[in-house]
């Protein structure tokens, strides 16, 4: 483990400090072999953010064979044929194979190369070391290597699409036995198959994350500042920690369980494949033995801390954003602390909420219920502390603000509609349908993506120096806000008609149940849910105009441009290699917003306290004193 | 402003900064390895009965590769404490003794114990011959024991060519001790010593076999573990050498010179490494080689 990295010293203490970097690190070091977090993160952050919005295109194509199943995709169609080779899209009308393969690298990537590297690896990269009040993180080395492993993974992803047969199939969680026999036969490279790409993707992508996680975990160990106790680092900061330490414990699991499957598909073994199996008539020659069950828990003894990965880093955006723009304290700031530490701990003891459908008999079963009931109370208690924030306060409505208080519902309705889920009973009549996908898209997508957009308007002069522009800020956020709920409300109901997550003809050939509701049944809601998905894509152009536009002509932004109180906002806009002038030191906790008798209404953690000052909001009141 | 706590203590936390690094590394080695060590478990505990096999494995080499690996780690341990008490030669000669001791831990595995298992063959009979091999597996005198039943035929394979030609109806096979003189009571439990194939040739019609291959990964669940356990273990004793190799060589001992406690701290951290490598290890023999 390399720590020897240090950082040159800055004698001028000017402002220009980063360009004056620029120059003696070069071109190459300074924006593409970087080590510097800050540039890290900005580079996690864009290739996230592309990687999102590619992953958001093969859902809007996939929309299309929905709506209009076996129709031709007009305009388009054509070329994509073309792109994606033989097999994807013939005279514009997508195979059934294409649409797996769609769905499949949909979930894999927004999951793993979208909201992970902009939430976890982007916004931790950028955010913590600043707020932390640290010069870097820990190992700057290993921080470059695991985004040089995240680019790795993710280029063996995209490449998957174009290898005969395209690429993997089997959804994002790679269900065994068919993800072992899956894209194998004589049409297939016994390498250069989707399915094995996506494995050897994989393991580049977790050795990315465990790489960050365990940089991240370190650097907040060491590095905080003088004075920057547990209890004042700012709410942000704890959920990276501890999304961190899901990540070091959750993934090396599921790493096992991928080196597993590589040896079924390329050595032939049969850790997933059970004795007799037949595929397309005929006896497999394998040995067999093995069992496809402990794919599942392998799968989602990672799957569920993720979801928990997910989320957690979008708490911790919308509380930083909550709390300066409601200009009053986080409520219940300790209660929000302990919640995230039991959410962590919880995360890893209810997997098998996803496997209710295995026969698992009724002590086990009983065992997961309880504890995924018990892992909706922190939630509860989270929530209900951001709610709490806003009461009283004087509430500014900017970009970023609109963006976080969307979030509450948002996650409010997913997380809610959890609930039956995690009863067993209820579960086995909506485990695969379309109420599942609406269930966790309404946490991750106006949940997560939107705490993400809130982050991005929030920090942006941070990392540039300039402000988004408000008025196209808002042109984003209300088409995307209506058109999130017009695609994922209707989905709890076709899920509840019985509509299966995972069919190629949107449910035509069954036409859900038949049953009809506002005189159409669940299959006409697609063409709506899909016109919605299509200006949601269209809603995205204004924020990419607006982020490329400002980050040259923008506002010019002071240090501290929303008058917050957490360290990042001491620190020059941008901050130069190093981070901060001279060290910080703090003096108090991370939410001093309107303290009484002074004459702004917030004061910075690096403030030290004044004789005269009685209460510190975020440390027990002293007791009164008798005279 | 540099990066604190590179080589001395942060006075709250009382570490530097590697070594809280490599014990959360070492807590995802657990996990991974954990992963793997559950999979056993759980195909050991799912296989249907006489389908686990026991005794395949050479004990007395993995018995010597065992030492080797502890005597390793007690050497990395005496290079540490070398550098600590800044004696450099005594480092650098313990430090070339645990680079031995990986590299012949790994030849022995390379060279010898992964090949010879290559060149070893077993075919699973079917169910429904299992009769007409009994002379081979003695099936009758262990249920009179009480003892879980054969299932398969192991021995050096005579020819090869059947293994991948159709047109070769059968196996010849130098049958192994067990399956030479099943109903020997000594052959009732696994050989604690290695025993080579007797020169007692059988023929094992293909028709009448459920599987069969070389003891690859393939072979079974039992090969399957095995060599993904061992191989993984294997590449973390590879990439354990490779990085004492270089605080070996000048180029990466010569940090002493500049500050012999950065070097230690070094040392002191991939040694923690190796100790893990050296538990999994301590996992991996008696689960492989005697339960
Ligand atoms: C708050 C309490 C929550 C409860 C009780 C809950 C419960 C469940 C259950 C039981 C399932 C399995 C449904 C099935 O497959 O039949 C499920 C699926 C899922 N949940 Fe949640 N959940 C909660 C929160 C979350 C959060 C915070 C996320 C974060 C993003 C999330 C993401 C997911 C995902 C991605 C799936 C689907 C996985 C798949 O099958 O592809 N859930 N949830
Ligand atoms: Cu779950």
């Amino acid at each position: 483990m390399d720590s020897s990295t240090s950082l040159e010293t800055h004698h001028d203490t000017h402002h220009r400090a980063a360009a004056h970097e620029e120059h003696k690190l070069g071109w190459w070091r300074t924006y593409i072999f970087s080590t510097d977090h800050k540039m890290i993160g900005i580079q996690y952050g864009l290739c996230g953010l592309i990687f999102l919005f590619f992953g958001f295109s093969l859902m809007m194509l996939m929309r299309w064979q929905l709506a209009f199943p076996g129709q031709a995709l007009p305009v388009i169609g054509n070329a994509l044929g073309h792109l994606f080779g033989p097999g994807s899209m013939p005279d514009g009308k997508m195979t059934p194979e294409f649409y797996n393969s769609l769905g499949a690298m949909h979930g894999t990537i927004m999951i793993f190369l979208g909201i992970v590297p902009v939430a976890f690896a982007a916004f931790g990269n950028f955010v913590v070391p600043l707020q932390i009040g640290a010069p870097d993180m820990t190992f700057p080395k290993i921080n470059a290597a695991s985004f040089w492993a995240f680019g790795v993974g993710g280029v063996i992803m995209l490449t998957s699409f174009f290898v005969p047969g395209g690429a993997a199939k089997g959804g994002w969680t790679s269900y065994a036995p068919l993800s072992v026999v899956a894209d194998t036969g004589p049409t297939f490279h016994p390498f250069w198959n989707g399915q094995t790409l996506w494995l050897f993707g994989f393991v580049f992508l977790i050795t990315s994350s465990l790489l960050g996680a365990i940089n991240f975990i370190t650097t907040i160990i060491q590095l905080r500042a003088k004075g920057l106790t547990w209890m004042r680092l700012p709410f942000f900061v704890w959920t990276q920690f501890v999304t961190a330490f899901l990540l070091v414990l959750a993934f090396p699991p599921l790493e096992a369980a991928i080196i597993m499957q590589i040896m079924d598909r390329v050595a032939a073994t049969s850790f997933f494949m059970p004795t007799g199996m037949i595929v397309n008539g005929a006896p497999l020659h394998i040995s067999g033995g093995g069992s496809p069950l402990l794919w599942q828990h392998l799968f989602w003894f990672l799957g569920h801390p993720e979801v928990y990965v997910l989320i957690l880093p979008a708490m911790g955006i919308t509380a930083e954003i909550l709390a300066n723009n409601s200009r009053k304290p986080l409520w219940g700031y300790k209660s929000l602390v302990f919640s995230v530490l039991v959410l962590g701990f919880l995360s890893f003891i209810v997997w098998a909420h996803h496997m209710w459908l295995t026969g698992m008999g009724s002590t086990v079963s009983a065992f997961f219920q309880t504890t995924t009931l018990l892992i909706s109370i922190p939630s509860v208690i989270i929530l209900s502390a951001f709610f709490i924030s806003l009461w009283g306060g004087s509430i500014r409505f900017n970009v970023p603000m609109l963006f976080a208080t969307a979030f509450l519902p948002m996650f409010g309705i997913g997380g809610l509609t959890g609930i039956p889920l995690a009863f067993n009973s209820a579960d086995l009549y909506l485990h695969d349908t379309y109420y599942v996908i609406a269930h966790f898209h309404y946490i991750v997508a106006p949940g997560t993506i939107f705490a993400l957009f809130a982050g991005i308007y929030y920090w942006f002069p941070k990392a540039t120096g300039r402000m988004m522009n408000e008025f196209w800020g808002k042109v984003h956020f209300w088409p995307s806000l209506i058109c999130m709920n017009v695609i994922f409300l209707p989905m709890f109901l076709q899920g509840m008609l019985g509509m299966h997550r995972r069919w190629y003809d949107g449910g035509q050939g069954w036409n859900v149940a038949g049953e009809t509701v506002w005189g159409q049944t669940g299959f006409q809601w697609n063409t709506w849910i899909s016109s919605a998905a299509w200006i949601m894509g269209l809603a995205q152009i204004p924020f990419i105009i607006n982020f490329f536009w400002s980050i040259r002509h923008g506002k010019k932004a002071k240090e501290n441009p929303w008058d917050a109180t957490t360290l990042e906002w001491t620190a020059p806009s941008p901050p130069p290699h190093g981070n901060f002038l001279s060290a910080p030191v703090a003096y108090r906790g991370p939410y001093e917003y309107s303290l009484p008798g002074r004459d702004v209404d917030f004061t910075m953690q690096s403030e030290p306290i004044q004789p005269t000052e009685h209460v510190r909001r975020t440390e027990p009141e002293p007791e009164p004193v008798h005279a | 402003m540099e990066i604190p706590y590179t080589v001395n203590t942060r006075p709250d936390t009382g570490l530097w900064n590697a070594k809280v690094g490599i014990w959360l590394f070492l807590a995802s080695e657990v996990m991974l390895f954990g992963g793997l060590f559950s999979a056993y478990i759980f195909l050991r505990l799912d296989a249907e009965p006489g389908m686990w096999p026991h005794g395949l494995l050479n004990v007395p080499v993995g018995t010597m590769n065992t030492a080797i690996l502890i005597a390793s780690s007690v050497t990395v341990v005496l290079a540490w404490a070398s550098l600590k008490m800044r004696r450099f030669w005594a480092y650098w000669w313990y430090m070339l003794i645990t680079i031995l001791c990986g590299i012949t831990f790994l030849t022995v595995k390379l060279v010898y114990e992964w090949p010879q298992k290559f060149d070893h063959f077993g075919a699973f009979i079917k169910q429904e011959a299992l009769e007409k091999y009994e002379p081979y597996l003695g099936n009758h005198h262990l249920e009179e024991k009480g003892l879980a039943p054969r299932r398969e035929i192991t021995g050096h394979l005579h020819n090869k060519a059947a293994l991948s030609d159709p047109n070769i109806k059968e196996y010849d096979i130098a049958l192994d001790p067990v399956n030479a003189d099943p109903t020997n009571p000594a052959n009732d439990r696994p050989h604690f010593l290695y025993q080579p194939s007797t020169d007692k040739i059988a023929k094992i019609e293909k028709e009448d076999v459920e599987y069969a291959s070389m003891f690859e990964p393939r072979h079974s669940a039992y090969f399957a573990s095995y060599f993904t356990i061992t191989g993984l273990h294997g590449l973390h004793v590879l990439g354990g050498v490779i990085v004492f190799t270089y605080f070996w060589l000048p180029i990466g001992s010569k940090l002493y010179k500049r500050n012999p406690e950065h070097l230690a701290n070094r040392v002191e951290v991939v040694g923690l490494f190796w100790h893990f490598v050296d538990l999994v290890w301590i996992f991996v023999f008696p689960l492989f080689y005697l339960l």
